[in-house]
């Protein structure tokens, strides 16, 4: 077969992601013709900068999705076909099966493939960090600003002790093999992972307090279901904390993967708790938390029902920039070859591996490159435009 | 205000102080003590005899007792062998004097040896930290004056197309970490595929002989991350002055648009993001570290990765102490150059 010119590998990537064009349509088009039962995300529907920013955030979400089902990816991104190493985009396989669209990387493997399944990793990892980064910033932000005192003066030094530290020193520190045979990360798991079992009991024990049948129940449950996730999620067999029976532990993460996630949290909670705290200074002056005062309510009731409901505007703004910088953050980790293995397709494993000979071969790290400043772009239009719209009323 | 400083400085080295702390602390740890005997004695040591190394060289002691050492308020550790030869560390085996000192720790001006690049940790520090500081430089140069233009620009008329486009470059540059913006610049300047050879893909040239052409990229991948954000910082102060009512009175007598941006805005809209550069530091150093290796330039970020790849463990503390005091002493100009500059506000 004749390699693809430049118009034909852009029709094939285009037609290659028709899934997600046909998802995007839909999803953009119920959006807008419901958008006004929406709410907040209705009004997104207002705003192009917004929907830009929407746009491109769910067409990686769509991407990452559909890559874990196999469906966008051509070829297998961790194969090697010999006789594809280092060849520019568009050219054919030897078996004239099919092409490689974006080229072949370092180990004939088809870049655009690996960065396909490289979305798959960021959209799995970048929220989930972000949600639990958010639990425990929360969780402790919380209490820090409405109660201050010692507490308060404590965390906030210890947040700012790990703000002083440069990021990558951190990551260097946390996340190679030695310090991960000594088992401080799946420590440092297990006491983060414990936040958000702290926040959902909490928050429901204060709102169901008074009617102890439903709050019996209510957080049974949730005990009962994250207990059970946390036990299976920080027990890992063969390292330090795996003191749980098997039939408990449901699934294993891989160490490189809970390693890479739990530092990513750790650099993300203390601005988040920054952040929180800052607003729960602001807020607990206003009336109505003076009211819920005078009515008796107790002070968790307070800092998660009255207050933590009127922080949510700047919070998910906050929270749409901090997925992007989780982003950034999983990029550098593996753009310095830290955490997942350096077959992983990720995008920062790629760049790193796409930067050596990267002025004659500039097609390996490019694709990558760009996909993660898009989705990071997105993710900051997005903020944007929830900003904007979220100050209109 | 002679208090408040005090009071600040007195956190910092406590900050500084825990800081080095932890890093000492991860940097000792068994395995990473392992590592080190391995890479310096042989790679196929038996356990025992890692032991006897580390042992020889005190790296066995308890942690706070290492860390005293090393802060040099404890004595050095010394070793008399078996036929009576001292060791310790303290006692300089190239440099050999009669009566070595009690202590030798950073009090003392004693940063160590590196065990990676066979010297004084002092010496490779002020080293690479001028190779750093060059191009720190070129970035403030490139980056402060076109990051406070935009700003302005954008901000002078809120709302209008200039400020739309502006804003959106502004988000693109933010949104674009040093990696992949370096990346993307190499690509496109310096590679075979697009036929533009302006510039070269490395620096490792600019770090004896900077010419425009083997330092502009680097010195631009870093700028961009930062231009955005103080771009938008700018644009948001200025949008906020020109809708105060001093702006509208010289608008109603009758001064000229230029001159309400020049003469009468742009001194109050400079205030705020004057603390956002003094506090875009600390980022500035990350993209350091990265630029750096993208593009093998040998400064102060290389030899942090350098340092902390090879668990180089006394390199590494000079290291972090050094980027804590950037971090430390910029928030701090942060918060006393707002003072100066806004007199509106008053530390007691």
């Amino acid at each position: 077969m004749e390699p693809l010119s430049w118009g034909g590998i852009i029709v094939r990537i285009f037609l290659q992601f028709t899934p997600i064009w046909i998802s995007l349509i839909v999803l953009f088009g119920m959006s807008i013709r419901f958008k006004r039962r929406l709410g907040l995300y209705g009004k997104l529907f207002d705003s192009t900068v917004g929907m830009i920013g929407f746009a491109l955030v769910m067409f990686w979400v769509f991407t990452g999705i559909y890559a874990a089902f196999d469906l966008i990816i051509l070829n297998d991104p961790l194969s090697q076909v010999s006789g594809m190493k280092y060849k520019l985009p568009g050219t054919p396989l030897p078996d004239g099966s099919g092409y490689y669209l974006l080229g072949g990387d370092t180990l004939a493997r088809d870049v655009f493939s690996r960065m396909v399944a490289g979305s798959w990793i960021v959209v799995k990892i970048a929220p989930l960090a972000t949600v639990f980064a958010f639990m425990v910033g929360i969780t402790l932000g919380l209490p820090a600003g409405y109660y201050g005192g010692k507490f308060d003066t404590v965390l906030s030094f210890i947040s700012n002790l790990v703000l002083a530290f440069p990021v990558i020193l951190l990551f260097y520190l946390l996340v190679t093999p030695e310090i991960v045979e000594t088992g401080i990360p799946a420590y440092m798991a297990a006491v983060l992972f414990i936040f958000p079992i702290i926040f959902l009991t909490v928050l429901l024990n204060s709102r169901f307090y008074t009617q102890p049948a439903k709050r019996n129940l209510y957080v049974g449950v949730t005990l009962l279901v994250s207990v059970t996730l946390y036990l299976s999620l920080i027990s890992e067999p063969g390292t330090v904390i795996s003191f749980v029976p098997r039939w408990i532990d449901l699934f294993d993460i891989p160490g490189n993967l809970l390693v890479v996630f739990v530092s990513v949290v750790f650099v993300n909670s203390p601005t988040v708790f920054r952040i929180v705290r800052g607003l729960v200074l602001d807020i607990r002056t206003r009336d109505y938390v003076a009211a819920a005062q005078t009515r008796g309510e107790g002070a968790w009731y307070i800092m998660l029902w009255e207050i933590l409901p009127n922080a949510r505007g700047p919070l998910i703004v906050d929270f749409c920039l901090r997925i992007g910088y989780t982003t950034i953050l999983l990029g550098t980790l593996g753009f310095f070859g830290l955490g997942l293995e350096s077959e992983s397709p990720d995008w920062g494993t790629t760049i790193n591996a796409g930067r050596k000979l990267l002025s004659v071969y500039p097609h390996r790290a490019l694709p990558p490159a760009l996909a993660l400043m898009t989705l990071v772009l997105g993710l900051n239009l997005l903020a944007d435009g929830l900003r904007e719209e979220s100050l209109r009323d | 205000m002679g208090l408040f400083i005090l009071r600040r400085v007195g956190m910092m080295i406590l900050t500084a102080l825990c800081l080095t702390f932890v890093v000492f602390f991860l940097t000792n740890l068994y395995p990473n003590l392992e590592k080190l005997a391995k890479s310096q004695g042989n790679q196929r040591m038996s356990d025992e005899a890692v032991q006897s190394w580390l042992g020889n060289r005190g790296y066995l002691q308890s942690t706070p007792v290492k860390y005293g050492e090393w802060l040099g308020v404890l004595p050095g550790f010394t070793h008399t062998n078996d036929d009576g030869k001292t060791t310790g560390r303290c006692i300089d085996a190239r440099k050999p004097v009669d009566t070595p000192p009690r202590f030798c720790g950073v009090v003392q001006g004693d940063w160590g040896y590196s065990t990676v690049f066979k010297e004084d940790v002092s010496t490779i520090i002020a080293r690479r930290l001028g190779k750093t500081g060059k191009l720190m430089f070129w970035v403030m140069v490139l980056m402060v004056p076109s990051a406070l233009i935009l700003g302005v620009l954008a901000g002078m008329r809120e709302g209008s197309k200039l400020d739309r486009t502006l804003s959106t470059v502004s988000i693109t540059t933010t949104a674009t970490p040093e990696y992949v913006s370096g990346v993307i610049l190499i690509s496109i300047f310096a590679s075979s595929a697009f036929g533009l050879k302006w510039f070269k893909g490395t620096a490792t040239s600019a770090m004896d002989n900077a010419t425009f052409e083997n330092f502009f990229l680097p010195v631009l991948t870093i700028a961009l991350y930062g231009i955005g954000y103080i771009a938008r910082m700018t644009r948001a102060s200025m949008a906020e002055v020109m809708t105060s009512q001093y702006i509208r009175t010289a608008r109603l007598k009758g001064v000229s648009f230029p001159n309400i941006v020049i003469k009468h805005a742009l001194r109050n809209a400079l205030i705020a993001p004057f603390t956002v550069i003094m506090l875009q530091f600390p980022w500035l150093l990350n993209g350091v570290v990265i630029v750096e290796t993208l593009f093998n330039y040998k400064g102060f970020g290389w030899t942090l990765v350098q340092a902390a790849g090879n668990n180089d463990i006394e390199l590494l503390l000079a290291s972090s102490v050094v980027a804590v005091f950037v971090v430390l002493v910029t928030q701090l100009i942060s918060d006393v150059g707002y003072v100066f500059l806004n007199p509106r506000i008053r530390i007691a």
